[in-house]
């Protein structure tokens, strides 16, 4: 699966309350609704520059915070095919894969706004086509990859009934 | 190979012996979600296909994040809690119970050596009681009251030595920061923190709370405080029968060695907008605020209220700032009234709210103005957490909170203690 947009560049510890604000979560379910919202903190008029499929681009310890599975949900329901960071934070690294929302570790240094992106997921690279650059992806572990492709855990679970480890 | 803590809790609970980086397929002895989180679990949990939940008995939730409802969107939601507990007969503590990080643990659910999953990043506060805790997103959480189960890879560990006694006018609270400020918002992410030293020896279970809080805010999947006599003493007042201990063997690996002696620690301040942005509170002495916070699951407990009361009684607040306090639990509020320290708060001008997360999260109970600046006994200063991201907030003890309160800016509590 090839993802292809452009990205949406942002800098280090990006925060679940930058991504998706206290003050909305508690409110609903309807994450659509909520997805408007996505780091308005940040730039309050985000959403509305997303194209479907583009990528937000980060640095180190993306999604630290909170737990709240709405953080990667709402980048989901924007739309955003996926994010890359040089680093995640562990319980949104998790929460991604689980809803079903890939994520690519690897070097973001050297993109900017606006670089047209094409990120290779099973061949396990991002090229920069603004830039002409290749860049490699830290793998996936093979157990994560099962739950991605099943859609996220609910569909992992729902498929085998339980885990398969 | 010797273990870590970590490594030998989820051998246990996975059958086979592990070490960093396996994947283990454990079982989990209680798990739980808030407010914030246990919608999804229960959208989710009928999603998989779920329909009982895999033990009654060792779920629960706890509605403690916008508690009581704020707006009818919170309301529904707490709706959909208490139809789900009522129905699968897990326990409801509901609103007024206190902070899920204060209430769990005062309900007798954590022993040393268990494995504890919640759907709140906090979670990792019970390893002050020497279980392994850490906190899931509402899938995980769903899939576990689904099958009982959740897949680990096992983390690498951090041992943090900490030496001397505390100064006074320190605690907990200024170590934790001081530790974050030093290894950074990702300094430990992914790694299960081993906190040992002469320095704990004397630490009261409130302060091990406070500690054990805030490794999240290190990266920590979770960290650890040894079993010992203080660890036995507050036990005992909550659960029954024999309390084991889970130490680490001699041999086993660490990642990482930290060692610290704090003999002379300042009081520390977490600058706006990041946990790891610490600086002396002399750094910082003179900042006007006007909001004080004393409450949440790192410092609304009794020890935390008692202190502030020390520093408050038979004083009054700067007029032109005003202070919340929430305590953590029921437990608290009832000792707190119990023991004067609530009428000594109340009366040097606190505004007390529902034991439970307070402002601390920004749904209501005290969101601050545009402009403004907050000084809270909370784990997280992030940009827009308390309702407003034209705010600013400042986190540090409660010692540093109450004093402040009385100088209406940021202060320094060594000039009470002196």
């Amino acid at each position: 699966m090839k993802l292809v947009g452009k990205a949406h560049r942002f800098g280090d510890d990006i925060n679940t309350d930058l991504i998706i604000s206290g003050k909305y979560k508690f409110k609903t379910l309807d994450m659509e609704e909520l997805s408007k919202h996505l780091l308005e903190d940040l730039d309050p008029d985000f959403f509305k520059k997303i194209k479907k499929g583009d990528f937000i681009v980060a640095g180190k310890n993306f999604g630290c915070g909170s737990s709240r599975e709405q953080a990667p949900l709402v980048i989901k329901y924007a739309h955003i095919s996926a994010v890359l960071a040089s680093s995640f934070a562990r319980i949104f690294y998790r929460n991604a894969i689980n809803v079903g929302l890939p994520l690519v570790e690897c070097d973001t240094s050297k993109i900017d706004e606006g670089d047209n992106l094409v990120v290779d997921l099973e061949g396990g690279k991002v090229i920069d086509q603004t830039k002409q650059e290749e860049i490699d992806i830290t793998p996936l572990p093979s157990f994560m990859i099962e739950i991605l492709s099943a859609g996220g855990l609910v569909g992992y679970i729902k498929e085998n009934r339980g885990w398969r480890i | 190979m010797g273990q870590t803590i970590v490594e030998k809790i989820l051998s246990g609970h996975s059958g086979r012996k592990v070490h960093a980086g396996d994947i283990a397929l454990c079982d989990i002895d209680f798990a739980f979600a808030q407010d914030g989180t246990a919608p999804l679990v229960i959208k989710a949990f009928y999603e998989m296909g779920g329909d009982d939940v895999f033990d009654s008995n060792k779920i629960a939730f706890v509605i403690d994040h916008s508690s009581p409802s704020p707006n009818e969107g919170v309301s529904a939601l707490h709706k959909m809690m208490r139809d789900f507990a009522h129905e699968k007969g897990i326990q409801l503590f509901d609103i007024g119970s206190g902070v899920c990080h204060q209430v769990i643990p005062e309900s007798g659910r954590i022993r040393p050596g268990d494995l504890i999953i919640g759907a709140d990043s906090h979670t990792c506060t019970y390893g002050a009681l020497n279980a392994m805790a850490t906190g899931v997103g509402s899938t995980e959480l769903a899939a576990v009251l689904y099958t009982g189960k959740l897949w680990f890879r096992v983390p690498s560990s951090c041992k943090i030595i900490l030496e001397g006694n505390l100064p006074k006018a320190t605690s907990a609270k200024d170590v934790i920061l001081f530790l974050i400020g030093k290894i950074g918002a990702d300094g430990a992410n992914y790694q299960s923190i081993e906190f040992t030293g002469s320095l704990l020896r004397n630490l009261d279970m409130a302060g091990r709370f406070t500690i054990a809080n805030m490794v999240v805010e290190a990266g920590a999947k979770c960290g650890f405080f040894f079993c010992d006599e203080i660890t036995r003493e507050w036990l005992t007042r909550y659960v029954d029968g024999e309390i084991c201990s889970v130490t680490p063997d001699p041999d086993a690996n660490y990642e990482r060695v930290i060692e610290y002696d704090l003999s002379s620690l300042m009081p520390q301040v977490a600058l706006p907008h990041e946990v790891d942005k610490v600086l002396p509170v002399g750094d910082v002495a003179g900042l006007k605020i006007d909001q004080a916070f004393i409450g949440t699951c790192t410092n609304g407990r009794l020890e935390d209220l008692r202190i502030a009361a020390s520093i408050l009684k038979g004083k009054k607040i700067d007029k032109k700032i005003r202070l919340i306090v929430a305590p953590a639990s029921k437990r608290v509020l009832l000792s707190a009234i119990e023991e004067g320290i609530l009428q000594d708060l109340i009366e040097a001008g606190g505004c007390l709210v529902t034991p439970g997360c307070g402002c601390c999260v920004g749904t209501h109970n005290g969101v601050p103005a545009d402009g403004e600046r907050v000084l809270s006994t909370a784990n997280r200063n992030f940009k827009g957490r308390m309702g407003n991201k034209n705010s600013e907030i400042y986190l540090a003890s409660p010692a540093t909170v109450a004093w402040s309160a009385l100088k209406g800016k940021i202060s320094d509590p060594r000039e009470f203690f002196e």
